[in-house]
């Protein structure tokens, strides 16, 4: 518990404090002086930008990643047989042993101009079609692995797992008789899917998007590596700390992310988020 | 003969090698308070489940009012259940919960509100609408879930062990009320149960389950005056099983035969039986007593033991106790024993 304390939250308290202090623009000394002028700097269009493009990003991964993940949860925590279901099990979780940095690799050279995708889309003359989704404004870019549709594919990748597992722990929480009681008063199987199945596992839904949510917010190395050259926060945190030496910016710039998941997990836990991990 | 509220023809449900349910056949008459009785293990549930329609046969058919239903999906079924852990939506109150089958029937919600607040007072919770099941007590959600079957006005109405959950003073309450419920509504209730007395106080008819076979069907009375075979005389209140030597000393037959312990009279002097009673000797071994009445074992010349219950009318614990040891003449009216066969 002491240990939580000093470790986590005074590291936490850390970064709030040197949040409230600037950098001296001629000098590009820290001046530890409390101020709010740093927090002033994160309304610039610039960084607005950022937050806007990150957040954006995260909406969308957690919405594509709940709905691959759902039917996929829903088979392994419904209908798959004991044994299909562990070898399923498994094979969501079997990602997480690799690296993350290689696997995200993996996927840039898979999205490469000369990768296995393009190849494809060329084997079968479906050329055009990639060119087309490619050529769309603020999404597109001159290959996959190069367009921030690219870094969404990697991210969706990325993230799956830990949305798969909540959902279907959430599923399989829901007792037979409830499904039962549900038929047995009238409702067919997309009724009790709808009125019961799918309010139960919501908050499975929920819990799955803390994690999708909050790690695509804070990922600088898929960013990094794949996508235009268009600052994502954890980008932006990494270079001010680094290149820049702006300690100050880079601290205000990570309580940004760190305000929008209290308020996050906040809601998720008023949807019974917690009760489903 | 009206046509039975349920038939089962020939139904038999085996898992694999297991006969949960063997070559059932059952009719259920319309209206009545019909209990299947049985330890757990012996069929009873598997048999609720096929009528609600959760299982399905291996083989036989199963009959709502002369329709086959055997291959109906629940949904399709005009019966509803009362579960064993209620089973209650925990995500809706308790006026969604019971008016779930309305809102799928497409009912509008003015008017499945106007009978759910018709059913929260048949079942005398009044007001409790806007709560949620885990506000409730155990024998509030066993009423909703009630409330939340008759609802729709089943043709059948099927209870899994609804009040095992429930301590005794509550159950024993919630046992007369199932029953007005029942005549008030008019509708014929299956009941589950694995306790013989509970099936014995509610029951129009009853029927004894054991290791997946019907031992027998009957009047409360009949199943515990007439038990048709060992297991329904040792499963439905304590009985004394005689066969072989005894038994033929005693009615002149080896067949066995089942005695109740309260029909049996024990007299401290040899006196001769009067007509129709049939007698024997013994020596009381053990006296237990429990107040309202006393319990002796008596041990027959030969083995054999019999239990024997008195009510404590002119006696005291003193001359009760004071008994053991003593030799007794047992008798009773024959038409009290029951041939169980075997």
């Amino acid at each position: 518990m002491v240990y939580m304390l000093v470790v986590y939250i005074g590291s936490l308290l850390a970064l709030l404090v040197n949040s409230f202090f600037y950098l001296e623009e001629f000098t590009g000394l820290i001046v530890r002086q409390f101020t709010l002028r740093t927090y002033l700097q994160l309304f610039s269009p610039t960084n607005l930008g950022i937050f806007g493009r990150t957040a954006g990003m995260a909406m969308a991964v957690t919405i594509a990643d709940a709905m691959i993940a759902f039917p996929l949860a829903y088979y392994i925590a419904r209908y798959a047989s004991p044994r299909a279901k562990t070898f399923l099990y498994i094979a969501v979780t079997l990602p997480l042993w690799s690296s993350y940095i290689v696997r995200v690799y993996a996927w840039k050279l898979i999205l490469a101009k000369e990768g296995i995708i393009s190849w494809f889309f060329q084997l079968f003359g479906l050329q055009g079609i990639l060119d087309g989704i490619l050529s769309i404004p603020a999404i597109g870019g001159s290959s996959l692995s190069l367009s921030p549709i690219g870094m969404f594919i990697t991210f969706c990748y990325i993230w799956l797992p830990y949305m798969i597992v909540p959902i279907q722990t959430a599923l399989e929480r829901v007792p037979k008789s409830l499904l039962e009681a549900s038929s047995d008063l009238g409702a067919n199987a997309a009724q009790t899917f709808r009125n019961v199945i799918l309010p139960l596992a919501f908050p499975g839904v929920v819990a799955g998007s803390i994690f999708t949510f909050s790690l695509t917010l804070g990922d600088f190395i898929v960013p990094q590596s794949l996508g235009n050259s268009r600052f994502f926060i954890g980008q932006a945190v990494y270079s001010y700390q680094g290149t820049a030496g702006n300690i100050p910016l880079a601290a205000a710039m990570t309580m940004g992310p760190v305000v929008i998941m209290i308020t996050y997990l906040l809601i998720a836990r008023k949807l019974g988020a917690f009760d489903a991990l | 003969m009206p046509t039975p509220a349920i038939q089962f023809e020939n139904v038999s449900r085996h898992f694999g090698d297991v006969k949960a349910v063997d070559n059932a056949n059952l009719e259920i008459r319309d209206g009545e308070f019909f209990s299947m009785l049985g330890p757990s293990g012996s069929g009873k549930t598997t048999c609720l489940r096929m009528i609600a329609g959760f299982d399905r046969p291996t083989s036989g058919n199963i009959f709502l009012y002369g329709q086959d239903v055997s291959n109906l999906p629940p949904y399709e079924r005009d019966i509803n259940t009362v579960f064993q852990d209620y089973a209650l939506f925990p995500h809706m109150t308790i006026e969604d919960n019971i008016a779930y089958g309305l809102m799928i029937k497409g009912m509008s919600k003015t008017e499945r509100y106007k009978q759910v607040d018709e059913m929260l007072d048949l079942v005398r919770l009044p007001g409790f609408g806007f709560r949620k099941p885990s506000q409730l007590s155990g024998g509030q959600r066993q009423r909703v879930a009630l409330a939340r079957a008759l609802i729709n006005h089943p043709k059948v109405l099927l209870l899994d062990e609804p009040l095992g959950a429930l301590d005794l003073k509550l159950r024993q309450q919630m046992q007369i009320e199932l029953k007005a419920i029942q005549k008030s509504v008019g509708i014929t209730f299956i009941f589950v149960t694995h306790d013989q007395e509970e099936a014995l106080t509610m029951s129009d008819r009853i029927a004894v389950f054991n290791e997946g076979r019907i031992q027998q069907v009957g009047t409360p009375s009949d199943i515990y005056e007439r038990p048709a075979s060992p297991f329904v005389a040792g499963f439905v209140g304590t009985s004394n099983l005689v066969s072989g030597e005894i038994a033929k000393r005693i009615t002149g037959s080896e067949e066995m035969f089942s005695i109740r312990p309260e029909k049996i009279h024990l007299n401290m002097a040899s006196t001769e039986p009067e007509k129709d009673m049939l007698c024997i000797d013994g020596v009381i071994r053990d006296v237990v007593y429990l107040g309202l009445f006393t319990r002796y074992l008596v041990e027959i010349e030969g083995g054999s033991d019999l239990v024997v219950v008195e009510q404590n009318l002119k006696t005291t614990s003193m001359d009760v106790l004071s008994a053991k040891g003593q030799k007794v003449r047992l008798y009773w009216h024959k038409d009290h024993i029951s041939r169980v066969g075997g």
